[in-house]
């Protein structure tokens, strides 16, 4: 019955910065479910990031184990699709190559690939720039670019690093509407990194809250609003609950 | 867009350098500076008009030795910088005598390889070689390093082979630091060539000079100068040429 996607077990790590130690998460535990959508939702600077890389395998954690479907990776980078939080796109390459590399590294043809990423521009706002090179673009679209390059990533696991955060408000709106639309017919496991309560509420089923550094997750609640989930929902009586919870919560942590 | 070339010659530094051609003829005309001290443009002109067969037959020598070894030291920096930045212990025990080898003058290195390898093309080509291979080894060694991790670790997220990061990431931000070390070891290598030449050979620029300067012919030392210049700038064009060939993506910078 209980069958977790991903599991972080007890994760603590650290930076060594100018010969002092840094530590950095502090026995990290959260679980995501088969298509489920969690959000860990914290401060800057409370190692949101470096959890993420440690799951994509790109750092090693000092301490606890990483399990995806049932088995450890110690270290080993699993194909995900991991967005990191700076928009890291080819400069050398247009943006219609940029979003079909996923596509394009699995082995589908040039042709087939375009073609599945034209279809998808019109969603990220992005039609009509698919031959710009990413310094051609503004700050919003190139992180939509390599938003749309992260959901071509065929992997079971979504990782998103603070994909809306140099967003206006009005597109990010319209994504996250996007992403619960696509993710409700794909039903892919997503963990979510966002620093910002209304968007953790609307979007997820599960939120961790972690602490300011080092990092420890201080609360996991659950939200059970109805989906699909219309704009308007955000105004609900259930929703302010939840935001009255989380805020308290992050309060308490800052002080 | 940037156009090819536009960091060249323009028409007005063109048009001082007539300006200057023409005030050197009409000194020299009305001083009565005589030949053999300060030529007039006209005289070099004819000079290379009457030795056309000649000229050619040295510049041909030159431009073979210059350019066959300009070949063999991009071959040479490209496989040394590979191997230094693969294993740091070649780098760190390397690139110091790299920078050493730098302070040894090529006119004490050219008689050496005369006396080693005789008079033929061999020393003349090692001579070019040894000029070029630095500026080479070095723009793409600092190349190597600037290399952003951080695109190479997005890649291996995305399960993609070594060839495929090679192709999309580390050659394409290696270019522009291959193309400026190539346009200095392009200008070395006909100076490179000149010089050995210089020093002992039986055909080429440099040995031309050397006998015009003994039968105090200075018009015609002044027109290899000018062969010199004219060849060493044409090969510094062709490499601008194929540098807006090979990176389409700086193109767009300069909006
Ligand atoms: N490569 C690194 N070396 C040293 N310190 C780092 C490094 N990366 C991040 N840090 C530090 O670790 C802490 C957590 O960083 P990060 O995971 O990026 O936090 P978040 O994503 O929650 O803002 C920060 O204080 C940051 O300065
Ligand atoms: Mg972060």
């Amino acid at each position: 019955m209980h069958n977790p996607k991903l599991v972080i077990k007890e994760v603590s790590s650290s930076y060594v910065h100018h010969g002092r130690e840094l530590p950095v998460l502090n026995a990290v535990s959260l679980h995501v479910e088969q298509g489920e959508f969690v959000s860990l939702l914290g401060p800057s600077g409370s190692g949101k990031s470096t959890l993420l890389k440690i799951i994509a395998g790109l750092l090693r954690p000092a301490l606890g184990t990483v399990i995806l479907n049932g088995k450890e990776l110690n270290g080993r980078t699993v194909k995900m699709g991991y967005m990191p939080q700076k928009d890291l796109l080819l400069p050398w390459k247009s943006l219609l190559y940029n979003a079909a590399l996923p596509l394009l590294v699995q082995g589908t043809g040039k042709k087939e690939a375009y073609g599945r990423v034209r279809k998808l521009l019109p969603v990220f706002g992005l039609e009509g720039f698919e031959n710009c090179y990413p310094s051609q673009l503004s700050g919003g679209m190139r992180q939509r670019a390599a938003l749309l390059r992260t959901v071509l990533i065929d992997s079971e696991v979504i990782l998103l690093d603070e994909p809306f955060g140099a967003l206006d408000a009005l597109t990010r709106e319209r994504l996250q509407e996007w992403l619960l639309q696509i993710w409700e017919q794909f039903k892919r496991s997503v963990l979510f990194i966002t620093h910002s309560i209304d968007e953790a509420i609307y979007l997820s089923d599960r939120i961790y809250m972690i602490s300011e550094r080092p990092g420890k997750i201080v609360l996991e609640q659950v939200i059970s609003l109805p989906r699909p989930r219309a704009r308007d929902i955000v105004t609900s009586p259930l929703f302010t609950e939840y935001k009255q919870i989380l805020m308290k919560s992050l309060a308490n942590e800052s002080i | 867009m940037k156009k090819w070339g536009s960091t060249g010659a323009n028409l007005s530094s063109l048009a001082f350098l007539l300006l200057l051609i023409i005030v050197w003829e009409l000194t020299g005309r009305a001083m009565h500076i005589p030949e053999y001290i300060v030529p007039a443009p006209s005289s070099i002109l004819k000079v290379l008009l009457n030795n056309m067969p000649l000229l050619w037959l040295h510049t041909k020598t030159t431009f073979y030795a210059a350019s066959m070894g300009l070949v063999i030291a991009v071959i040479f920096a490209i496989v040394l910088s590979a191997f230094m930045d693969k294993v740091k212990i070649i780098k760190k025990t390397i690139y110091p005598l790299l920078v050493i080898s730098q302070t040894i003058p090529i006119i004490a290195l050219a008689p050496i390889m005369i006396i080693w390898f005789g008079f033929g093309i061999l020393p003349k080509v090692l001579v070019v070689v040894l000029v070029c291979f630095f500026p080479l080894a070095v723009n793409l060694i600092d190349g190597l390093e600037n290399v952003d991790q951080e695109l190479v670790e997005l890649l291996q997220v995305m399960k993609a082979g070594p060839w495929r990061i090679f192709k999309s990431v580390q050659m394409p931000s290696v270019l522009p630091y291959f193309f400026s070390g190539l346009k200095i070891a392009a200008t070395y290598s006909v100076m490179g060539a000149v010089i050995a030449e210089w020093l002992g050979a039986s055909a080429g620029l440099g040995i031309y000079m050397t006998r015009a300067m003994h039968s105090f012919s200075t018009s015609s030392f002044f027109a290899a100068i000018l062969i010199v210049v004219v060849l060493s700038m044409g090969l510094f064009k062709l490499i601008e040429l194929l540098a807006w060939l090979f990176m389409p993506w700086n193109r767009v910078k300069e909006e």
